[in-house]
């Protein structure tokens, strides 16, 4: 096994990882330290790290849990994310968490935050109420008070109060973090075949589950590692991938997709760790740089309102920058914020004459044979289409 | 009906009238130049918009409307074909197959477009997501009024109610831009006196199921009752409204009269009802004796019954306090206690909860509530699950053994 295989190999490890054995040695290396939990999609990372905490991505089970205990707390018509990570507290596997945090990603995600309270009383459960009415005056005040709360929680639990430089501090190194994976998802959108999805995926979601500076070291040797690859370039349809910004799909299905030919080179696979479009422009107050990031620099995305038709149109623009043949939505079952989203997309990519498939997914599917079927017909006939087009 | 009732139907009627009316100018706002804004019913701020000009559609009353009239399954599907999943909310669905058949009503009434989409996102993500979709569809202007769910157990804090409140005062600005004139803030807080003279009737009516045996069914009878207080609120047909209503609840009272010949056992229902089977869901309760002494339904809109009042003092303020303590912007811990309060205060024998699957706001927590109460609560907890919408999803004997198990085991 190659170095770059190896460090792949060893961050799928941890990421598969259900008893979270990383965040646990983590934590016992020293005094103090916390560990807080957070249901998709997105946290500012920056202020619980800032406060003496590691912020854990907590998505799921994926395909290494039966959903048994957490069956009598959520009905079966509801995401398997929801229901697996309940799954996975009642197991008693997130015990090492002193805190789990929801948002207002929709109601699950919402309702969530009280199912969780109740399951488990002596845990710290927050909600965070992200701001809606993005042009409302009071929407930046109230979201920074709301920061600021939120540090002052964890710090509870830490026994730290952060200064403005350690915010600052933080947020320096998940803007590290941001731009190592904003350049590996570049290394993929260039040369598909020179990384594949599922090991960008791999490294994308270790972000959430270690130690941010163990992880950028870790990118950055695999970005030096990379170009010396040696790989044969593939043929097929580059395509981005919407609709997986919260559940997961599993690895197995990014893979089937690479082997059908149908090559991503953009997506919103974990899209909390990777949301921002851009370095964030910095201020001097790092609180209001954490504020200018949701406000100004978020990918557009059903993870936060946007004026209507600016998320369909980032979509069409992103698919354009990156040079895609079409788009492939794929969705979790019973997400319903990406249902809705899916409506409005597809008339702006119908618009705009790009083609796109759906494909519907669940954290556990027992084959993916359908999908690989459905993939290569998309990818042939994208194919087809601009070949006719050539010789027209 | 016997002689020496005087007062019964007397709200059905003027509700009728209202609704009549209601519709009738609405229909023709547009031909008299007249703004329109389309908001929800949750935390939703009539009085204010009125007070800027606007009329108002509720498309969840549209919804409901379509529902019970048994015309939501048409509308449902246009909106499937138009690529809507079969697992989203059937209101969104019903409204936007509505949208694509010409926007008319099952009564008839031609319903205007929107000239502003109010999005009061008090405690459901999927009104973003319906507004946002209508923005696109109409092409009409959208502004969100962003209500942080409420965290803990003390209710809003300070920041977020001045938050809310910051909000509706810049609505005010957009919609004096709409409607071309200007906000009057005397015609708003006449309306808001109004208002609560109407909550203080509405709490009235639904406290009297405290009383054994209950003359009101504070679910299956409270859906109605509650339209007024949710549309048309700040409105003297609203205020009238209620005085009849009052008068007949008292009128059942004196008489001992009850929504069933016999009461039997007292429930509480929490969930939204399922409107496409409304009487038969319904009877398959009289049938046993058991009347709604409450139930968190009837507190979609907001909640009064715990001290809540709009204040004329204070009339924007007040109004976020109002929208940030509506039911289901409230957490599952919030939730739990009020129906705990409920079972206890009304003295009732059971808990039902009625799920609703295309409902995510109602039915994620709904189950584990299940849990709590089965082992906290004395009394038995029914569960059962339906789509309100949609009928196709309506297993009736399903349901039938289910209520039956329970009131047999009462
Ligand atoms: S998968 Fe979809 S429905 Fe489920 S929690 Fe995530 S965003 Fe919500
Ligand atoms: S999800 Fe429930 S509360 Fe929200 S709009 Fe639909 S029916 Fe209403």
């Amino acid at each position: 096994m190659s170095r770059l295989e190896q460090l792949v190999q060893t961050a799928r490890l941890e990421v598969e990882d259900n008893e979270f054995a990383v965040a646990r040695a983590w934590k016992a290396e020293e005094a103090g330290r916390a560990c807080v939990g957070y249901f998709p999609v997105y946290v500012p990372a920056e202020v619980i790290w800032a406060a003496g905490a590691l912020p854990v991505a907590v998505w799921g089970g994926g395909d290494k849990i039966e959903v048994e205990l957490a069956d009598a707390r959520i009905q079966s018509f509801i995401c398997s994310i929801s229901r697996s990570t309940l799954e996975l507290g009642l197991l008693g596997k997130l015990d090492f968490l002193e805190g789990m945090l929801f948002s207002s990603l929709c109601d699950v995600a919402r309702n969530l935050s009280g199912v969780w309270a109740r399951n488990f009383p002596g845990t710290y459960v927050d909600y965070l109420h992200y701001p809606q009415n993005l042009k409302s005056g009071a929407a930046r005040g109230y979201y920074r008070d709301d920061l600021e709360r939120l540090c002052g929680e964890v710090g509870k639990l830490t026994g730290r109060t952060p200064s403005d430089a350690d915010l600052a501090a933080a947020i320096e190194l998940y803007e590290e973090q941001r731009r190592l994976l904003r350049e590996l998802s570049a290394v993929r959108c260039e040369e598909p075949w020179r990384l594949s999805l599922e090991e960008l995926q791999i490294l994308v979601r270790a972000a959430g589950r270690r130690d941010p500076r163990r992880h950028n070291a870790v990118l950055v040797e695999v970005l030096e590692l990379l170009p010396q690859r040696e790989v044969r370039q593939k043929d097929g349809v580059r395509v981005v991938l919407e609709g997986s910004f919260c559940e997961q799909p599993a690895l197995e299905l990014l893979r089937t997709l690479d082997q059908a030919h149908c090559f991503v080179v953009d997506s919103d696979l974990g899209r909390g760790l990777r949301w921002f479009k851009e370095p964030l422009s910095r201020c001097g107050d790092p609180w209001d740089d954490l504020v200018t990031a949701y406000f100004d620099h978020a990918e557009g995305s059903v993870v936060r309102h946007h004026s209507p038709s600016e998320r369909s149109q980032r979509l069409v623009a992103r698919a354009r920058e990156s040079r895609a043949d079409g788009v492939m939505f794929c969705t979790a079952k019973f997400c319903e914020p990406a249902f809705y989203d899916f409506v409005l997309h597809k008339q702006a990519l119908d618009r705009a004459g790009i083609p796109y498939l759906a494909v519907e997914f669940e954290e556990k599917m027992g084959s993916f044979e359908s999908i690989r079927t459905q993939a290569e017909t998309f990818a042939e006939s994208i194919l087809f289409f601009t070949e006719e087009e050539a010789t027209a | 009906m016997n002689a020496t009732f005087q007062h019964q139907g007397a709200g059905q009627k003027i509700q009728k009238e209202l609704l009549n009316d209601w519709y009738q100018h609405l229909e023709d706002a547009p031909s008299r130049g007249e703004k329109v804004a389309y908001l929800f019913i949750s935390g939703n701020i009539g009085e204010l918009l009125q007070a800027c000009g606007l009329h108002l559609v509720y498309p969840e009353v549209n919804a409901l409307q379509c529902g019970i009239k048994k015309v939501a399954g048409p509308n449902i599907l246009a909106a499937e074909d138009l690529g809507y999943s079969g697992d989203v909310c059937g209101y969104v669905k019903n409204d936007i197959g509505m949208m694509l058949g010409g926007n008319k009503m099952p009564h008839g009434t031609q319903l205007p477009k929107p000239d502003l989409l109010v999005c009061n996102y008090a405690g459901c993500a999927t009104y973003l997501r319906w507004f946002e979709a209508l923005a696109e569809f109409y092409d009409a202007e959208m502004v969100v009024i962003d209500v942080p769910y409420l965290r803990g157990m003390g209710g809003a804090t300070k920041e977020e109610v001045k938050y809310v409140e910051d909000q509706l005062r810049e609505l005010v600005v957009t919609c004096e831009r709409i409607t071309g004139q200007e906000f009057d803030p005397a015609a708003y807080e006449r309306a808001i006196e109004c208002t609560v003279k109407s909550e203080d009737l509405w709490v009235q009516v639904l406290e009297s199921a405290k009383h054994t045996p209950s003359p009101i069914d504070a679910y299956f009878e409270a859906v109605f009752f509650m339209a007024p207080i949710y549309t048309m609120r700040g409105t003297q047909g609203c205020l009238d409204y209620y005085q009849a209503v009052a008068k007949e609840v008292q009128e059942r009272l004196d008489m001992g009269m009850g929504p069933v010949a016999e009461e039997k056992v007292r429930i509480v229902i929490e969930g939204p009802p399922a409107w496409p089977h409304f009487r038969k869901f319904w009877e398959m309760f009289k049938k046993w004796g058991a009347v709604s002494v409450a139930s968190t339904y009837s507190k979609v809109g907001g909640i009064w019954d715990l001290g809540f009042r709009h204040d004329v003092s204070r009339p924007f303020e007040s109004m976020a306090e109002y929208m940030l303590g509506c039911y289901t912007n409230r957490n599952w811990g919030m939730r739990s206690e009020l129906i705990r309060g409920y079972l206890e205060d009304y003295s009732a024998d059971a808990l039902v909860i009625h799920s609703v699957k295309s409902c995510r706001s109602f039915s994620v927590g709904q189950a584990d509530l299940r849990e709590q109460f089965i082992l906290d609560f004395e009394g038995p907890t029914l569960f059962i699950d339906i789509d309100p919408s949609y009928p196709l999803y309506f297993a009736e004997a399903l349901v039938k053994n289910r209520i039956y198990a329970i009131f047999v085991a009462l």
